[in-house]
This record gives C-alpha cells, structure tokens and sequence, in this order.
C-alpha cells in the first residue's frame, strides 16, 4: 500500500497538468478545457477591465474641477458612456460566471468538464466578437447615449450606436450559452454521492445566476433589435410621435438590466460563501437559507424593474406596487450578510487576504444594500433618482460588492488555478488600498446626490466642488489598489511559492486534486460522503495524505 | 425641538428646506441614514469582534460546526421585514404627499427643449432657464418636450419628474421662503445636458407682481391658445353654440366623458393634447371620429397654448362668449389675423390644416 503510493508518487513528478499537457497558440485557442477556457476569459476580461478603468479615471480627472477643462462635453458623454457599457457587459456579467465559475464548477462537482465543452470555448469566441463590434464602436468615435441607451436620445443620435449595440446584442449570447452550460453541468454531471444540499454555495449562486441568464438575456436582444429597427427603419415602436411610446423602452430595458445587476452580484455572494467558509473552517450558518435566498433574488430580481421608473410618469399605482416588490429583495440579501455574520461565531478565523477581501465585501455591500432601501422609498427616491445618490449606490454593490469578491476569489483560487502562491504582503496592502480608495471614491458621492448633483453632468456648480476632488483623490488610490493586484499575479506565475492542493485548506472537491489540477480534473472520480463545508483535520488533508505528502 | 432646529439647519450635505415637503422628505432620509448607521456599526463591529476573539490561533484548529437555528432565521428575516414595510409606507406617504396635485395652483407651462427650459406663465410672460414665482401659492407646472426626455429637478424643493415626449408631466410644490434656488436636467439628454440647468426665484407676491408688469409679453397664454383656436380653425367645428361638428368645450375641462368606444375619460391637460395630435384615439360618445390630426402642426408651446386656453374654457357654460381670463380679449380674431407675439412655429401654421 505504502509502497504503491510512493510509486505513484515518483510517477508524477514531473506532473502534467492542464497548463502543460500541451504547448502552442493552438493548443489554447482551441482547447475544450474548462480551465484553459476560463483562463482565455481572464485575459479579455481583464484587457475591458483596465480599459473601463482608464475611461473611469478620464471621468474623475474631468470632475476634478466643475468646469470642463481637459475635454468637450461630446467626448465626456462618451467617456462614461463607455465607461458603462465595457465594465457592465463586458467585465462585471461575465467577470466570476466566466472565469472563476468556469473554472471552478466542474471541480467543485467532480466532473471533468462542463457539459457541452465545446460551448463553452464556442461562448468565449462569441464574447470577443461582441467585444470585437464594441471596440470598432469605440475607435469609430464612440457612442454618446449612456449605457442605458433610453429612447429617444439613442434613436436620434449620430453616434456609434448601431456597431455598439450589435456588439452588446452578440455579447448576450455568450452569456445565455454560458448560463445553459452551467444549469445542465450542474444538473446532471455532480460526482456520485454529490446531492443538491452538499453543493457548495458557490454552485447555488451560479446556478440562479445562470437563470438569470437564459431568463433575462434574450429580453435585452429584443430591446437592442428593437431599437435597431427604430434606428434604420424608424418605425415609431418608441416615436410617440408615431404612436409609439418612449417610456417603453425603459420598461424591456430594465426588464433585463435590473435582474441583471444580480447576474453580477449573486455569483459574488457565492464566492464571499466559499471566503467566509474556509477562513473561518465553518460550515455556512444556516446553509440552506443561503442556498435559496438565491433562487428567492433570482426570482424577485424579475418582479422589480419598475423601481427604476419611479419619475418617469409612470403611474403612481405602478410606482406603488414596485416599491412594495422591492422590499423583497432586500430580505434574502439581509438574510445572507446574516448568515456570513453568525458563521465567524466560535470559529478559526485567519486573516489572510481573500477573507480580508470577505469582510470588505460585506462592508460595502451594507452600505451599497442598505442605499437600496432610501432609493426604493418613493417619496425619496423622487429627490435622490438620477443624482449622483444612485451613482455611489450601485458602485457600492457592483464595485465594492461584485469586484471586491471577484478579487477576493482570485486570490483564493489561484493556487489552484496557477499552482503558485501570491505574495502575502502586497496583496494586503492592495487589499486595503482597494479598500480605502474604494471608500474615499465614492462615499462622497452620496452626500453629493443627496446635495442635488444630478449624474452624467460634465460640469457642474461651484460648490459641488470639495466633494469632487475626494472623490477623484479617491479614484487614483483605487487604481493603484487594482493595478498591484495584476503585477504580483504576473510575478507569481513564476516566482511564486510552489501551492500545495489545498493550502488554506479548503473542503470543496476542488481542492482534492492538484494543483494546477489535471486536464480530467480528478485522477479518479471521487465519491462525496461528507457536507459541504466539514471542516476537519484529515477532511481537509484528504488529499494531501494520499497524494502528495508535500 | 432641538431635533427641529438639526433638521432646519443642519442635516449635513443637505440642500436648503425650500419648499413645504422638503422637510417631509428630509426626515425621512434621516431616519434611513440612523438605520443604516445602526445596522452597518452593529454588523461591522460584531464581525470585527468574532474576527478577532476567535482568531486562529493554531494552523490545527477545526472547531465544531453549527447547523443554524431556524428560530434565529425567523428573527432576522422577521425583523427586517417589518422594518422595510415601515419603509415602504413611510416613503409611499412621503410621495403622495409630493404627487397629489395641488388645489387652485399657479398654473406655470414648461416645454423642455436640448438643452433649455422655456417657461411660461399664464399672464403671457416667458422665460428661458429663469423662473419667477412668488411665495405663498402652490405653484404647478405641466410639462412638454420638444425633442428627448429630460427631467425637471430642483433640490432645494425635493421635486423632480421627467419630461416625456408625447404627453404632459407635472409636478408642484408651495416654496416657503424666498430665494434664488438651483434647477437642473436630471435625465441625460445629450451633448449640452450638464448646461440645460437654470434657478427658480420664489420672491414676495408684489414683487412678483411687479416682475410681471414689467415683464409683460403679449397676452395671456390662453387668450394667445384663443388666437391659436381660430388660426387652425378649430372654431370652425368646436363651435360655442353647439351647432359644430365636434363637441363645443365650453365647462368641459375637468369633468369626465363618455367615450364611443365605452368606458368614461376625464378631460384633463393630457386628454386634450392627445385629442389635437391624435384625435382618434379617444372619440367622445355622440361624435363622430373627423378631426384631423394637428401632429406637427402645432409646437409643443402651441399645444400648452391651446390647452390653456380650453382650461379657461372650463369654467364657463356653452353659449357663453369665450374670453381669455386675464386679459379679456373678447373679440374674435379672424382667422387669417396674424399673432404678432407668438413665438415662431417650427411649421409654417397654415390657416386650415390638411385633412390626411
Ligand atoms: C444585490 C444587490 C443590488 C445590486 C446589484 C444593485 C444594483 C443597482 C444598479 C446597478 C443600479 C443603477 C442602475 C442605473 O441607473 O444605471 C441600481 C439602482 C437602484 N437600486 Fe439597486 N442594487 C442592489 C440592491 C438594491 C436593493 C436591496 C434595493 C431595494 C430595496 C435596490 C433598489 C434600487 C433602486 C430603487 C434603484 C433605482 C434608483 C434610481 O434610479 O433612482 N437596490 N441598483
Ligand atoms: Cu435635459
């Protein structure tokens, strides 16, 4: 017995695994391997990432001072424009789905890849030629309609409309193709012994996410057609001067776009489960009510749309009924801060940077839940609707929420992903710089939305003007907090400490193989008799003892 | 009362209390920044408490797990639950309040425009991002728009509504002290949308009054909607004696109507703007659907016009001779007569419109 271990040991040393099974542009660029696949994700994403960031330091440099000094008011209508646009469709949808949950769900099932492979590269290839069509939109000289491309500005306008939306249009189908992907995997490919309720939250999360997806997305491709045809054939669905109805558009956009915002951000609660689990070694407290609190905000996330609308005449009666449906969002989302809470109660709670990443997350997200609730307020939300109130808010949720946790999940798994460590000491200072920066960016942006300073102005009064500067002061700092972060990763591909298969530890199945694990994933298929999250001493070494002893 | 004065003077980062619900509305985002504040403390610093007692001590350390407690569950989803639903009611009372339309309001009309807000009032007189009104009136606008939405926003008061193309918004407020406060586009319409902004000045009724006598334009907005009336000949149909094709309009404004087509309509601002741009829409019961369209014909200021005018109809009974209420012009004009005042129509009026 101990003999045939150590033989198998020698045997894999050196291992192949899937970053060197094999070499070559092609070996890449058609490979049907999740991981490989999930790894392509990670360079586009984050090629949209920096781009959407470099528009977003152009806007705060513009904001420094209330007049509009370093450029014309056409080229700041474009800068936020696209500023949305890349980092909504193009970084925060896909950003975990793509990267860390194509990565990580077949492992965490113990298959050995998604259940249509090839969809899954056939996604990656459709998400760049969206990205393709968008950036032939931005270089053609950009669009200048807002990200929420509302009628009838964006039938009217003269600018990279059509190319941009057709790239958006595309764009979805990666998403839809992915979140099908997802729900079959899920469904029938878990390991023997894998139930529905020793599914790490993780999965639950991608999971309503991915209903989301194939729900959601195709409403948005109506609308973007819809306001194709409007653009060329201008058949008045959205003229009212035709008997359309401009108002209706907001309606088929926010019908996506709301439950969208939780395309975003549930699959970052998952990995804030996944933190909060591991560095504290507890099973999640209340494990099921996590589990479908995020089928309930998958669900509610549809009946809500409205409360976008609250002035936009549509009818009090309406704006009542969407008020009220909002109030059921928050539970579930309150319910899961809950729950994080109880579980560090009688822990082992280590401060290593993806749990500091953890409790960032759940700081931000308070905040940026809690504005949700003022916004949902009618009589409030007639004050605060389209000033820079909203602004701070959703950057709450979807920066300090959904990146937060991307980031926190990057360094997490990527030992698992690249088989080295990071360097401890600079991902917690980039942590707190994330952090810090993060707070100084944006909190001054509520007070500033309560003050009355309405969102996209490119200038604005004099006595904005204190609260502008924290704020760019603030954004620079985040810049840094997020560039740090990919230098060490760059580093660490190469000189960075050797990872055991399960360093922190963990106790999903991703962690029972090696690291980087193979191209099958497992060497065998593993039968799963314990619950998610069991933390013990030879659980977590499960796969150390057998396997590697290192 | 010390709570009082925090609130008049001293909310942080809060524009002035300029109108009679701003208050209202301020209180309530006070009592969501406490919540807010007592929530995200309690919750920071429990986590802080847990992180740091129970620390890892030892890379050994694998303590016991808790399943959960459905009874803790119930509370915390119980209990924010009725919080929200006090949230919910307080902020839809907070906006009827802001929504239901005032009794015996100044009637001000507004047409939004890429990127300007013309104003104006009933006496005739105009302004461009600039509006006169006095203290101690409720003071209404309805609002049109040329092109794209925008969003009529003024912090001082806690108001805002968009501006739609295609029908008529409106919003109030009842200013309650004087001054020069900010207004602004809060829906982005476009290149010059940050320059579409402006200031209302709430002044003492006389001296409001005195703004108006100096200011004068010619005629009021209904008497110049009456001059409009017989231009496109409406009065050809739209007669007071009755004897028209289509329904005389006088005592109309305001009250309900049978429709052809069932059901009852009220004749409000919006229900007569969609009856001139597109007249088959909602056809009065007894008449039958002749009207042509004025779609294009008449500008958006124009159809403010008309729709003064026929509000200034409203009060009167059929038969009676139609006059504006402010400056009684009661001399039909011909409807070849040019009106020198109105502002250029974007389509050269003709004297009777095209029937398509
Ligand atoms: C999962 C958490 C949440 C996410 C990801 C999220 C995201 C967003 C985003 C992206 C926007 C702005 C969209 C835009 O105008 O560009 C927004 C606005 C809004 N959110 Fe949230 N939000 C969250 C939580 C909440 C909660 C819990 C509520 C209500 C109880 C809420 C209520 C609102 C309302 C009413 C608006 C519209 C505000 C306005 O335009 O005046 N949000 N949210
Ligand atoms: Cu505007």
């Amino acid at each position: 017995m101990i003999e045939a271990t150590e033989a198998k040991l020698k045997q894999v040393e050196p291992r192949t695994h899937y970053l060197n099974a094999n070499y070559g542009i092609k070996s890449w660029l058609l490979t049907i391997d999740h991981k490989r696949i999930a790894l392509l994700y990670l360079a586009s994403i984050t090629v949209f990432f920096f781009l959407g960031g470099a528009f977003a330091l152009m806007i705060r440099l513009e904001l420094l001072t209330p007049k509009g000094d370093i450029m014309t008011p056409d080229a700041y209508n474009k800068m936020f424009t696209m500023h949305g646009i890349v980092m909504i469709f193009f970084f925060l949808i896909p950003a975990i789905p793509a990267v860390l949950g194509n990565f990580l769900l077949p492992l965490m099932l113990g298959a050995k890849d998604l259940a249509f492979p090839k969809i899954n590269l056939l996604s990656w290839y459709v998400y760049n030629l969206g990205a393709i069509f968008t950036l032939y939109a931005i270089i053609a000289g950009g669009v200048d309609t807002g990200w929420t491309f509302y009628t009838p500005l964006s039938v009217n306008s003269t600018s990279q409309v059509t190319p941009m939306a057709v790239g958006i249009f595309i764009n979805g189908f990666s998403s839809i193709l992915t979140g099908l992907n997802f729900i079959v995997t899920i469904h029938t490919m878990r390991a023997p012994g894998l139930t529905w309720f020793r599914l790490p939250l993780f999965v639950w999360a991608h999971y309503a996410t991915s209903l989301i997806q194939i729900l959601g997305t195709p409403v948005l491709a109506v609308t973007i057609v819809l306001l194709g045809i409007e653009r060329i054939f201008g058949v008045g669905i959205f003229n009212a001067s035709l008997g359309g109805d401009p108002v209706l558009f907001q309606h088929l956009f926010w019908f996506y776009s709301h439950p969208a915002v939780y395309i975003m951000i549930l699959p970052a609660m998952g990995v804030i489960s996944e933190l909060i689990a591991a560095f504290s070694r507890k099973k999640i407290f209340g494990y099921s009510f996590v589990a479908f609190s995020s089928l309930a905000i998958a669900v509610y996330g549809f009946l809500v749309w409205g409360h976008h609308m609250f002035v936009s005449s549509q009818s009090v009666f309406a704006g009542m009924v969407f008020s009220f449906l909002s109030y059921f969002v928050a539970i579930p989302s309150a319910v899961k801060v809950f729950n994080w809470t109880a579980t560090l109660f009688k822990g082992s709670i280590s401060w290593d940077t993806p749990m500091l990443y953890a409790f960032g997350f759940i700081g931000l997200f308070i905040i940026g839940g809690m504005t949700g609730l003022y916004l949902a307020a009618l009589g409030l939300d007639v004050h605060v609707h389209d000033t820079y109130f909203v602004v701070a808010h959703f950057h709450y949720i979807m920066v300090g929420g959904a990146v937060m946790a991307y980031l926190g999940g990057m360094h997490y798994w990527w030992p698992k992903i690249t088989g080295r460590m990071y360097p401890e000491g600079w991902a917690k200072l980039s942590a707190l710089l994330v952090f810090i920066g993060f707070n100084l960016t944006f909190f001054p942006q509520f007070l500033l939305g309560y003050q009355g300073m309405p969102r996209r102005y490119h200038e604005y009064a004099d006595h904005f003007q204190v609260l502008n500067v924290m704020s760019t002061a603030g954004a620079s700092i985040l810049g840094v907090g997020y560039v740090l972060p990919m230098i060490y990763f760059i580093w660490s591909m190469r000189y960075g400490p050797i990872a055991k298969a399960n360093p922190w530890p963990g106790s999903g199945l991703e962690w029972q193989t090696s690291s980087p694990p193979p191209t099958e994933n497992f060497e065998e298929t593993p039968t799963v008799t314990w619950d998610a999250y069991e933390f013990t001493k030879d659980n977590s070494r499960r796969y150390d003892v057998v396997k590697q002893g290192s | 009362m010390f709570l009082f004065l925090l609130l008049e003077n001293w909310i942080p980062f809060a524009p002035e209390q300029g109108s009679s619900v701003a208050e209202t509305v301020d209180w309530l985002y006070v009592f969501l920044v406490s919540l807010t504040i007592f929530f995200g403390v309690a919750i920071s610093l429990t986590i802080f408490y847990f992180a740091m007692r129970y620390r890892r001590r030892s890379d050994d350390e694998y303590p016991d797990s808790i399943e959960g407690s459905h009874k803790l569950e119930a509370l915390w989803i119980g209990i924010p639950f009725a919080i929200v639903m006090v949230i919910f009611w307080w902020g839809a009372s907070v906006y009827f309040t802001v929504f239901r339309q005032p009794t015996d309001p100044l009637d001000i009309y507004v047409v939004g425009k890429q990127w300007m807000w013309k104003f104006q009032h009933p006496d005739g007189q105009r302004e461009i991002n600039e509006l006169h009104v006095p203290l101690g009136r409720r003071i209404k606008l309805t609002m049109g728009t040329e092109d794209v939405i925008h969003s009529l926003f003024v912090p001082a008061f806690r108001v805002k509504a968009d501006v739609v193309p295609g029908k008529l918004t409106s919003i109030w407020w009842e200013p309650i002290k004087t001054g020069k406060y900010e207004l602004y586009c809060a829906e982005y319409c476009g290149t010059k949308h940050s320059g579409m902004i402006g200031y209302v000045i709430v002044q003492e009724p006389a001296e409001y009054q005195a703004w108006l006598s100096g200011g004068a334009g010619g005629g009021s907005l209904a008497s110049n909607g009456e001059k409009l009336f017989s231009q496109l000949a409406c009065n050809s149909c739209h007669k007071t004696d009755q004897s028209g094709r289509g329904p005389a309009l006088e005592g109309r404004f305001g009250k309900s109507e049978a429709l052809q087509a069932g059901g009852t309509v009220t004749i409000d601002e919006n229900y007569v703007r969609e009856s001139i741009v597109n007249p088959r829409a909602k056809i009065v019961a007894g008449y039958d659907p002749v009207m042509p369209t004025f779609q294009g014909l008449v500008s958006e200021e124009q159809l403010l016009q008309l729709i003064a005018y026929i509000k200034s109809l409203g009060d009167k009974k059929p038969g009676e001779l139609p006059g504006g209420t402010a400056t009684p012009t009661t001399a039909q004009p011909s409807a070849a007569k040019p009106a020198p005042e109105q502002p250029k129509p974007s389509t050269p009026t003709p004297a009777v419109p095209n029937k398509k």
